[in-house]
């Protein structure tokens, strides 16, 4: 799971452009990671087992991984290091990972967008790996998985163990109540050390879209006049 | 030096994102490129009329299936020692991207917009959509996946090899059960044009006029989060910064406020132009052109207009 600005952040840098602005920022679990968990929740529910969420950031990211934690999720490891890439998270989590039976990622963290935590464990791990996951049914080890593809969707069928990433319409987040927020407190949650890895990239400067011009406004009476604005600028 | 491009194609023909992708390697100016596709297709011609100087072509494998093709595009890539692979940033693209640079052991980025520069960094899309990032990816290899839309197509007028690579593809252990194409529709991440609504259309039955409006400009549509929440319409229309993240040329918003999480999924779009009723929608600040009005009133004479141009 990742930890992620607010989705009514206003994004800004400091230090030249290098950094994130993090001034009033409030950070959550990242969404799509919400739906990974609850979903991870509902298959152990429904097969025996237990879900672990595991996470790597610093001791900052404590009160999400409580959430999470709240949510329902028997224990957590966070990796303490700062996760520098995808790669760099993907290469931590590989050897947590690989004693489990399925990983759920999110289909993308909303801060760095990167998509790519689900298929580099697999291959990190030699697991067979499904994007953008919209249903998930497991039973005698065998997961019955639908997921969007371009112009659609398919249907897959795998044997565990298998990585896949979340997607909207997967299920709809689990609320923690006064109840599980209190039970989190108990929970264990592991903080271990980095492993060795080698940097795969790194991130120098950052900037904003260009602002808009201004907008050209059209009289509602007369939308035709937009279409040859537009024919005009050669945009269609 | 020597790179390699996945090129996308569907129903025997090249996807304009995977041209995109050849013209990007093109560009680079990096040494030799070679475009690798998979089952029949059209011919040379056109990879190396937009910059290919040789092709690959791979048996037909069924349908796509990531874990294999990943697989077969490694095996190329290291058979013919490139250090870049090239690939467009679509569902399938950024399926297969983190797994080939995962056999490869090289540095992966993907949503890339910009070619490297003079530093060797490439710039990238985060926060959805709401900033860039300019990045050095420090591996000997490296795997790109290119944002559709982001480059256009050359006109070269170089011609292409036939290279022969054997590859040995094995079962990836993912079994296809069922394929749900929504066919005859453009794919929301490629699309060129983008007719999005909102929650200001009022309910399912009026997205006729979103339908007709893209028809006239062969688009896709798009919808706003409460839209696909209330079903709607399906969330694989959804877009923004829980949805999909897109950058067509033209972006066309009916009865959308313009909320900052809408916005970051489409802002980089070329033009956006909006049509909403409430002069204060904060979508018309981010937007080039507008109309205030009724989109009940409006669109339809917006699709007229185009039908009789
Ligand atoms: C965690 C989180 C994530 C989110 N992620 C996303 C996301 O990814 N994508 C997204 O879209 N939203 C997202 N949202 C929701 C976002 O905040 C807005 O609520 C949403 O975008 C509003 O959708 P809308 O513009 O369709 O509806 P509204 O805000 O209700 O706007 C409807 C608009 O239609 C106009 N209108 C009404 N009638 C007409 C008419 N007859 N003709 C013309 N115009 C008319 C109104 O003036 C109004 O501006 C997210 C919210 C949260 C909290």
């Amino acid at each position: 799971m990742s930890v992620v600005p607010d989705t009514t952040t206003k994004i800004a840098f400091t230090d030249n452009d290098t950094k994130f602005n993090t001034d009033g920022v409030t950070f959550i679990v990242n969404p799509y990671d919400e739906l990974a968990l609850t979903k991870g929740l509902e298959i152990a529910e429904a097969n025996g087992g237990t879900v672990t969420v595991c996470h790597v950031g610093s001791s900052s990211s404590d009160a999400a991984i409580r959430k999470a934690l709240s949510i329902g999720a028997s224990e957590a490891i966070r990796i303490d290091a700062e996760p520098l890439d995808s790669q760099f998270v993907a290469s931590q989590i590989a050897p947590i990972a690989k004693e489990y039976d399925m990983v759920i990622t999110g289909r993308e963290s909303i801060d760095y967008n990167g998509g790519a935590v689900c298929g580099l464990l697999g291959a990190e791990l030699n697991w067979p790996s499904v994007n953008v996951v919209t249903e998930i049914a497991v039973a005698d080890r065998k997961a019955t998985i639908e997921h969007d593809i371009d112009g659609g969707r398919e249907e897959l069928e795998v044997n565990l163990p298998v990585v896949v990433s979340a997607q909207k319409d997967l299920c709809e987040p689990r609320i923690p109540n006064m109840k599980s927020i209190m039970q989190a407190r108990m929970k264990p949650l592991n903080v271990v050390p980095a492993i060795e890895v080698t940097q795969q990239s790194e991130y120098h400067t950052y900037d904003l879209p260009p602002a808009k011009q201004g907008v050209k406004l059209v009289d509602a009476s007369d939308p035709a006049a937009l279409v040859e604005m537009l024919k005009l600028e050669k945009i269609i | 030096m020597a790179i390699l491009v996945f090129v996308e194609t569907q129903d025997g023909k090249y996807k304009k994102a995977g041209l995109e992708a050849v013209s990007y390697a093109a560009q680079m100016n990096a040494g030799e490129v070679t475009a690798l596709c998979i089952g029949e297709h059209e011919g040379l011609d056109a990879v190396a009329k937009i910059g290919a100087s040789s092709l690959v072509v791979l048996p037909d494998m069924g349908h796509f299936d990531a874990q294999k093709v990943s697989s077969a595009i490694s095996q190329v890539a290291s058979n013919l020692n490139v250090d870049t692979v090239v690939i467009s940033n679509s569902y399938a693209g950024k399926d297969i991207a983190p797994q080939i640079a995962g056999q490869l052991k090289a540095s992966l980025a993907t949503n890339v917009v910009s070619l490297p520069n003079a530093q060797g960094e490439v710039t990238r899309g985060v926060y959805s959509g709401k900033a860039f990032a300019q990045v050095k990816l420090n591996g000997a290899k490296k795997v790109l996946a290119i944002t559709p839309n982001s480059f256009d197509i050359l006109d070269n007028t170089q011609t292409a090899a036939m290279k022969e690579v054997d590859v040995t593809i094995s079962e990836g252990g993912v079994v296809l059960k069922e394929l749900k194409k929504v066919t005859g529709k453009i794919p929301l991440t490629e699309a060129e044009v983008v007719i999005s609504g909102g929650r200001g259309l009022k309910g399912p039955e009026n997205w006729n006029l979103v339908e007709d409006l893209a028809d006239e400009l062969n688009a896709a549509t798009a919808c706003s989060k409460p839209v696909s929440d209330m079903e709607w319409r399906p969330h694989s229309e959804h877009v923004g910064q829980t949805g999909i993240t897109i950058k067509p040329n033209l972006y066309i918003a009916i009865g959308i406020s313009g909320a900052i999480q809408h916005l970051a999924g489409v802002s980089s779009s070329k033009t956006i132009v909006v049509i909403n009723k409430d002069p204060e929608a904060p979508f018309f600040k981010a937007a080039d052109y507008g109309i205030v009005g009724d989109a009940f009133d409006v669109i339809p004479k917006l699709t007229e207009a185009l039908r009789n141009n």
